[in-house]
């Protein structure tokens, strides 16, 4: 917990609530000027007879993020009724949002000092680190041009809005009018519309279990050009458990976007419960809102070592919500490749495309090509 | 900070929450307090919750007690300006222009050319309305971004007729299912309140409240077989929209005879509405039923 700034003078009664307002700021909740003012307002009329109308004035004009609630009642109870509990440390980092998708005390452990990486051509990690560091590796270059060219290479679906164009399905009554105007009021000719595209939002979905570890730091490099590419993109790892990386990754600096990510994620190199995993995040609905009419890229090798039934179940749903489904796997590197474990070869198809996963270039080049299909 | 005058008989929460329960809505301490703190200060009153938790029935409500009009703005993705705020009526407009004799002049940017949207319009009549902008998030970010300026000064620019700035704060209520995050600068401009799934005591008084005949013990049991489901993994858990419906369905089935399990059971549809949902339960469904009637 930091301290808050030194304060200018105020009534004295008012002191300790706009004290209050500066040690959230200080604790990373962004609090305006004018919420502020209105927490003194509102503390003002509601008496207050007790303390729980202050934490109610608090919450309601401060707003605090609902993920962040129980760090900001203990930043009130600290304060207002100086209790011990003090929020825990990292706090400021903790996932939005993280469902353990199954407790495995094996699989949990996090990798210290060794990592190999036998296929060094795309990610080369030199370091022996105590944790898991993710290093960028030497592929700056094809995920600058890869998020340069990502607006104009996506699948777009039609969108609502209208502008006015030479030719279209109806009158743009808007712009005929003006043009009329312009002319006393003679129609010269009329104006048409159409509708606008938009471009469809983007759900990666990471697979960061063991079988996959020497593709996760790639793979996280490649969701962070992502974000930074196009505007509607959620990103999410899963193993044994799922963790939202979306917020993290929307920090410009790679290295530290991806440091911060690697701190979030803490089932490296566990096992694979895909089918789990898909289903916990198919039963938040707020999640579950981010597939409709999604282009889905799942990064995965399938090798599932759960139920299958429960992995073709959850991506049968999945598709049902989304636009198309491509599942890149490393295996698929090699063009004999054939989906052969149970889940895999029921879920083929479901999938848009089952493709080479194995280097960021194909990935790169894969997600580039998606909008020029026009079938799926 | 300007406080609004005290809204006659509202002087504090509780006042609000009981006004409110006259209204058929059960407020609890938390929506009673940001509802009051919004009419107060005269802030925009920000309600999130998961579906069916009663967001929008706590707008109809607080419209209820204060006596005035309901304006029911929907969003959707794509919602523009003249959807929410105005829209010349151009056929009219240009018929006047074609009727207009020769060197005679015709101001087409007058009031009846003007087609208000529920946003102009409540800030027109900013005293007899409550403007509900319902379900925000499924805006994109656009249009938030227009609802700012809105929300900020309660003012409107029409470029053909300058700036229209409403005489009074005008209530409004927004409401969001949470689909995604809506942007710090919307959240900063209100009075914010997060509704919850109510507690088991206030959910069967709700149920007793708003469906017609149900006795207090299948609202004790619709609130315990809710209160199992939100548990499980659905797509679409219960809200208390559906737990007051399967109250009632479950009622009605009883009173043409049927053994309450069975009633429970044939009327599941009102409170599971997914095909998925229902096939995951339908293994465990007799055990859920008998654990539910018992």
């Amino acid at each position: 917990m930091t301290t808050p700034p030194a304060l200018p003078r105020l009534p004295a009664a008012t002191r300790p609530l706009v004290a209050f307002a500066g040690l959230l700021r200080a604790n990373g909740f962004a609090v305006a000027p004018e919420q502020t003012v209105a927490f003194l307002a509102a503390v003002d009329l509601l008496g207050p007879r007790s303390i729980d109308h202050v934490r109610r004035a608090a919450a309601a004009t401060l707003a605090p993020p609902l993920e962040r609630r129980e760090t900001f009642d203990a930043l009130f109870d600290a304060h207002f009724l100086g209790a011990a509990g003090e929020p825990g440390e990292d706090e400021e980092f903790q996932p939005d949002d993280e469902i353990k998708v199954e407790e495995e005390g094996a699989h949990q452990e996090i990798l210290i000092g060794e990592e190999i990486h036998e296929t060094g051509r795309e990610a080369t990690a030199a370091e022996a680190l105590a944790v898991r560091r993710l290093t960028p590796p030497d592929e700056g270059e094809t995920l600058r041009r890869f998020a340069r060219d990502l607006p104009d290479a996506l699948p777009r679906r039609r969108g609502y809005r209208r502008r006015s164009a030479r030719r279209g399905p109806g009158f743009d009554l808007a712009a005929s009018l003006k043009a009329a105007i312009r002319n006393d009021g003679e129609v010269m000719a009329l104006k048409r519309w159409r509708r606008n595209t938009r471009v469809r939002p983007v759900l990666l979905l990471i697979d960061v279990s063991g079988s996959m570890k020497q593709r996760t730091d790639a793979n996280l490099a490649f969701a962070h050009a992502l974000v930074h590419g196009t505007p509607r993109v959620e990103v999410f790892t899963f193993g044994t458990r799922l963790t939202r990386l979306t917020t993290v990754l929307k920090r410009r600096n790679r290295a530290r976007a991806l440091a911060l990510a690697a701190d979030l994620v803490a089932d490296w190199d566990g096992g694979t419960r895909i089918g789990d995993a898909l289903q916990a995040f198919l039963a938040v609905p707020r999640f579950a809102g981010y597939a409709r009419g999604a282009v889905v890229l799942v990064l995965s090798d399938g090798l599932e070592r759960g139920d299958p039934r429960a992995m073709i179940q959850a991506v049968g749903r999945l598709a049902a919500r989304a636009h198309r489904i491509d599942w890149l796997s490393p295996l698929a590197a090699d063009g004999a490749y054939r989906p052969e474990t149970e889940g895999l070869a029921a879920i083929r198809p479901l999938l848009a495309s089952l493709t080479n996963g194995g280097s960021t270039a194909a990935v790169c080049r894969h997600v580039l090509s998606l909008g020029r299909e026009r079938a799926a | 900070m300007a406080l609004q005058p005290p809204i006659a008989g509202l002087s504090s929460p509780e006042a609000l929450a009981e006004a409110l329960r006259s209204a058929l809505y059960l407020a609890d301490d938390g929506i009673a307090t940001a509802a009051f703190l919004a009419l107060a200060l005269g802030k925009p009153l920000l309600l999130e919750g998961a579906p069916g938790v009663g967001k929008t029935e706590a707008a109809k409500a607080l419209a209820g007690i204060l006596g005035r009009q309901l304006i029911r703005l929907q969003c959707f993705e794509g919602i523009d300006a003249s959807a929410a705020l105005y829209e010349w009526n151009y056929p009219r407009q240009m018929l006047a222009i074609r009727q207009a004799r020769e060197g005679e002049s015709v101001d087409i940017y007058r009031d009846d050319f003007l087609i208000e949207r529920p946003m102009l319009a409540a800030l027109r009549r900013p005293d007899s309305t409550v403007l509900l902008i319902d379900e925000i998030d499924r805006s994109d970010h656009e249009f938030e971004a227009f609802l700012l300026e809105f929300l900020s000064d309660f003012s409107i620019s029409i470029p053909e007729r300058g700036t229209l700035r409403a005489a009074d704060r005008p209530v409004v209520v927004l409401t969001s299912n949470r689909t995604r995050d809506l942007h710090e600068a919307l959240r900063r401009r209100c009075v914010y309140h997060y509704i919850p799934y109510p507690e088991p005591a206030r959910e069967a008084a709700i149920i007793m409240l708003r469906a017609s005949a149900v006795a207090e013990g299948t609202a004790r049991a619709v609130v315990h077989a809710v209160g199992l489901l939100r548990q499980e993994p659905l797509t679409k858990p219960p809200g208390v929209a559906e737990a007051v419906d399967w109250a009632e369905a479950a009622t009605a089935l009883a009173r043409t005879g049927a053994p309450w399990p069975e009633a429970f059971r044939r009327s599941i549809g009102t409170a599971l509405k997914d095909e998925e949902d229902l096939a995951l339960m339908r293994p465990r469904m007799d055990a859920f039923i008998r654990a539910v009637a018992a």
